[in-house]
């Protein structure tokens, strides 16, 4: 629905979050979801950068088969570095402390989160977390694998396993009080009307992540506390020496890291839905089924992570319970990709920016989706674990899906964030280059892997290297991509032509409101009387 | 559901962050983030419950002859002295409601009395395991053919207790702030949500040692003196 505020002609709002306050000290002791919500983009910036150059750092090594530009020890660290700012700093926080922060009480008609001071200390935990994650980098790095499995991170490795895990607890709790603050906020800071089922999608999938958070994270928290104790203390826990098992290391490190997957999958797949129904002027096709699918990946999600330890010795019969049950989270997942493709027929598709982006998304997503039922065979998974085709479906899953539809979501919500506008055309072009860079690096890795190359070494026979220089190549191609979007955002920042409340002409609360928005969101209470999504409205009522 | 509920009507008390509507409403948002948290307390607890379980069941009599050094009095002592101390939270959190300044200020020094005694003890009883070389990474001795299973059983007792007395000691941190606060008169029957939030996370942290007393003290004990 446009509203009368976005056909006028936009100018600057006199008063908006980013304006009403200035100096350091009012961002850095802000209460204001909106701007910790950028002091995110801040951090998680920096450290995807920072994993960035890690992973440039392996794919160099990988154009030739020698190993000639970092030795062993170097590369297994750059990896595991690559692993840790990535997973840690980047995918679990980039959705949910960025985009969820801004959007989420906005969406909600809320002036703010349920517990302001607890946001800004989250972020606060989470940078300290990150300073110490970053110091183990600088003074020697950390050689584990981002997995940090047993007796190798406790008892064998000489490097900062200490320090990095000492980050990835404190970072734990950020999380924990992220998903918590958001859950709260959803039950009780609603909007009068905003009924659970007028919700917008992405509230229902910022949800099913608090869910995730709040049961997943603690395990690996008082895992790596274990770990910790055990490496610095000489306590035996996982130690197969004293009789312990270093496979129930495995087992709780998996009962969280693999519903992570979930945290930085579902957020962005909320976005998406946003995206899809904006751009394709239409309600999301079946909306409860695509909010329950978010539940149900999230439930799921926790009864499926021993498909990462199938070679680990475990049980053949708990081995197909979880195949099966890997099978079925495929559903959900499914559910969702029909459900935006159904979105997407026969609606009045509007090619901006935000759409390229969210289609590129459901192109890699897919492709990520179906080569994880071939990993959660069995039999095949007895032959590709630990290859790259590992590698390459997980980063299908995490950078093509995860990533991209981070980028979809901040190219939607940047207008809404800055109140300018980029330059569509640019975001369309780094769109492509993403997509074909991205493509370029991680398909040859799927073969890679089928022929049999392993993961985590840093020479490999020459018969590979045809594909490894393709997928070294991808990777220089993909990070032109990514410098193209920081260039041209920045620069909107300056140059980019003002917007008005609603530059898409898009349904929700946070469309309201005007660009930026108010410091406490909404000039009065917004009362909500219709369904999520009521684009096709007009046309039910013309036709 | 945002409701508002029974405290709606104090629109402007000083306690009333701008975000929320009402009291009630920033009552239930507490509340409802309390329990949220508790529920992560439980996971975190869990992972150790975990390992404990797999270990008793893979080294039955290693579990059941580490467990008998342990000091049972001392142990049994500090359940008594915690769940009093639970019934103290109860009444402090009642006192609150009802508007009883000084009563509450009472029982809340009474809580963190027994929670001070509680530590107390459990330092006397860590420092026992020292001097036995009952600690895993110092000097640890155990005799017989079980010293490595042994070993795992005295990290988790070391490791549960230890997590749970740090919660303790937050929880004393806790109490004394709000034992400050509510001489100062800062609670109403409008208003008592710290107290009572302080009091949700005092009984978990009573019912985790309810946990941790039987599975760590009481393993096969009426074996051994049958």
């Amino acid at each position: 629905m446009a509203s009368t505020a976005s056909l006028a002609a936009p100018t600057a709002p006199l008063v908006t979050y980013l304006n009403h306050q200035h100096g350091v000290a009012s961002w850095l002791l802000t209460k204001d979801h909106k701007r910790i919500g950028l002091m995110y983009m801040v951090v998680v910036t920096f450290a995807f950068f920072l994993g960035g150059i890690f992973a440039s750092m392996i794919r160099l090594e990988l154009a030739t088969p020698a190993g000639d530009l970092l030795s062993a020890d170097t590369y297994n660290k750059m990896f595991t570095m690559h692993g840790v700012a990535m997973v840690f700093f980047v995918l679990i926080p980039a959705v949910p402390a960025i985009l969820g922060n801004f959007v989420l009480p906005l969406m909600l008609g809320a002036k703010d989160v349920a517990f302001p001071k607890l946001n800004l200390l989250s972020w606060y935990i989470f940078v300290i977390g990150f300073l110490f994650t970053v110091y183990a980098m600088v003074a020697g790095g950390v050689d584990t694998g981002w997995t940090f499995y047993t007796p190798y991170s406790s008892r064998a490795s000489n490097a900062n396993v200490m320090m990095t895990g000492i980050g990835v607890f404190i970072t734990g709790f950020s999380s924990i009080l992220t998903g918590l603050n958001f859950m709260v906020t959803i039950h009780r800071m609603r909007a009068p009307g905003l009924t659970w089922f007028r919700l917008p999608l992405f509230v229902w999938a910022v949800y099913a992540t608090s869910l995730v958070q709040i049961l997943g994270t603690p395990v690996i928290a008082i895992t790596v506390l274990a770990l910790a104790i055990e490496r610095g203390l000489h306590f035996g826990i996982f130690d197969p020496a004293l009789g312990g098992d270093p496979v129930l290391f495995q087992h709780m490190f998996w009962f969280y890291s693999h519903p992570a997957v979930y945290i930085m999958i579902l957020p962005p797949m909320g976005a998406i839905s946003e995206v899809i129904a904006a751009f394709s002027r239409k309600s999301v096709f079946g909306y409860s089924f695509v909010a329950f699918s978010s539940l149900a990946i999230a439930i799921f999600g926790f009864l499926v992570w021993a498909h990462h330890m199938f070679v680990a010795g475990i049980s053949v019969y708990s081995a197909l319970v979880f195949s099966f049950l890997t099978y079925a989270v495929a559903i959900p997942s499914a559910v969702k990709v029909f459900n935006w493709a159904a979105t997407m027929y026969k609606g009045a598709i509007w090619l901006k920016a935000p759409m390229i982006w969210a289609i590129c998304f459901l192109g890699l997503f897919l492709v990520g989706g179906l080569t994880g039922l071939f990993t959660a065979a069995l039999g095949v998974d007895v032959h590709i674990h630990d290859t790259y085709f590992v590698v390459a479906h997980f980063h299908f899953i995490m950078v093509g899906g995860a990533i991209m539809g981070y980028f979809a979501g901040l190219h939607y919500w940047w207008p809404k964030i800055t109140g300018r506008m980029y330059s569509d055309i640019w975001a369309k072009v780094a769109a492509v280059i993403v997509f074909a860079g991205f493509n370029l690096t991680f398909g040859p890795q799927f073969i890679l892997g089928y022929l049999g190359m392993p993961r985590r070494y840093h020479v490999y026979p020459e018969e590979f290297q045809v594909l490894n220089v393709l997928s070294s190549a991808g990777a220089s191609i993909l990070g032109v991509g990514y410098m193209l979007v920081a260039i041209y955002l920045l620069a909107s920042l300056f140059k980019g032509e003002r917007v008005g409340a609603n530059p898409w002409y898009a349904t929700g609360l946070e469309w309201t409101t005007q660009s930026p928005p108010l410091p406490h969101n909404f000039e009065v209470q917004p009362i909500v009387t219709h369904e999520a999504y009521e684009y096709t409205r007009r046309e039910v009522t013309v036709g | 559901m945002a409701v508002h509920g029974d405290h709606g009507a104090h629109a402007h008390h000083p306690d009333l962050q701008h975000h929320f509507d009402t009291l009630g409403q920033q009552h239930e948002a507490a509340t409802l983030g309390m329990w949220l948290f508790l529920i992560t307390e439980v996971m975190f607890f869990g992972g150790l419950f975990l390992a404990y379980m797999l270990y008793r069941i893979w080294y039955p009599r290693a579990w059941s002859e580490a467990s008998l050094e342990l000091n049972v009095l001392l142990g049994g002592t500090n359940t008594i002295v915690l769940i009093g101390s639970s019934l103290t939270m109860a009444l402090a959190v009642r006192a609150a409601q009802t508007g009883l300044r000084k009563q509450t200020v009472v029982w809340l020094l009474l809580t963190m009395a027994l929670g001070l005694t509680f530590l107390v003890i459990k330092y006397f009883e860590y420092a026992e395991k020292f001097e036995h070389h009952h600690v895993p990474g110092f000097d640890f001795h155990f005799p017989g053919p079980d010293a490595g299973p042994a070993q795992i059983y005295f990290s988790l007792y070391f490791l549960m207790t230890g997590l749970h007395a740090t919660h303790m000691v937050i929880g004393f941190g806790l109490l004394s702030v709000i034992t400050w606060m509510a001489a100062r008169g800062r609670f109403s029957p409008a208003w008592y949500t710290p107290v009572e939030m302080s009091g949700l996370y005092w009984h978990f942290v009573d019912i985790v040692w309810i946990f941790l007393f039987p599975l760590l003290y009481l393993v096969d004990r009426a074996h051994h003196f049958a």
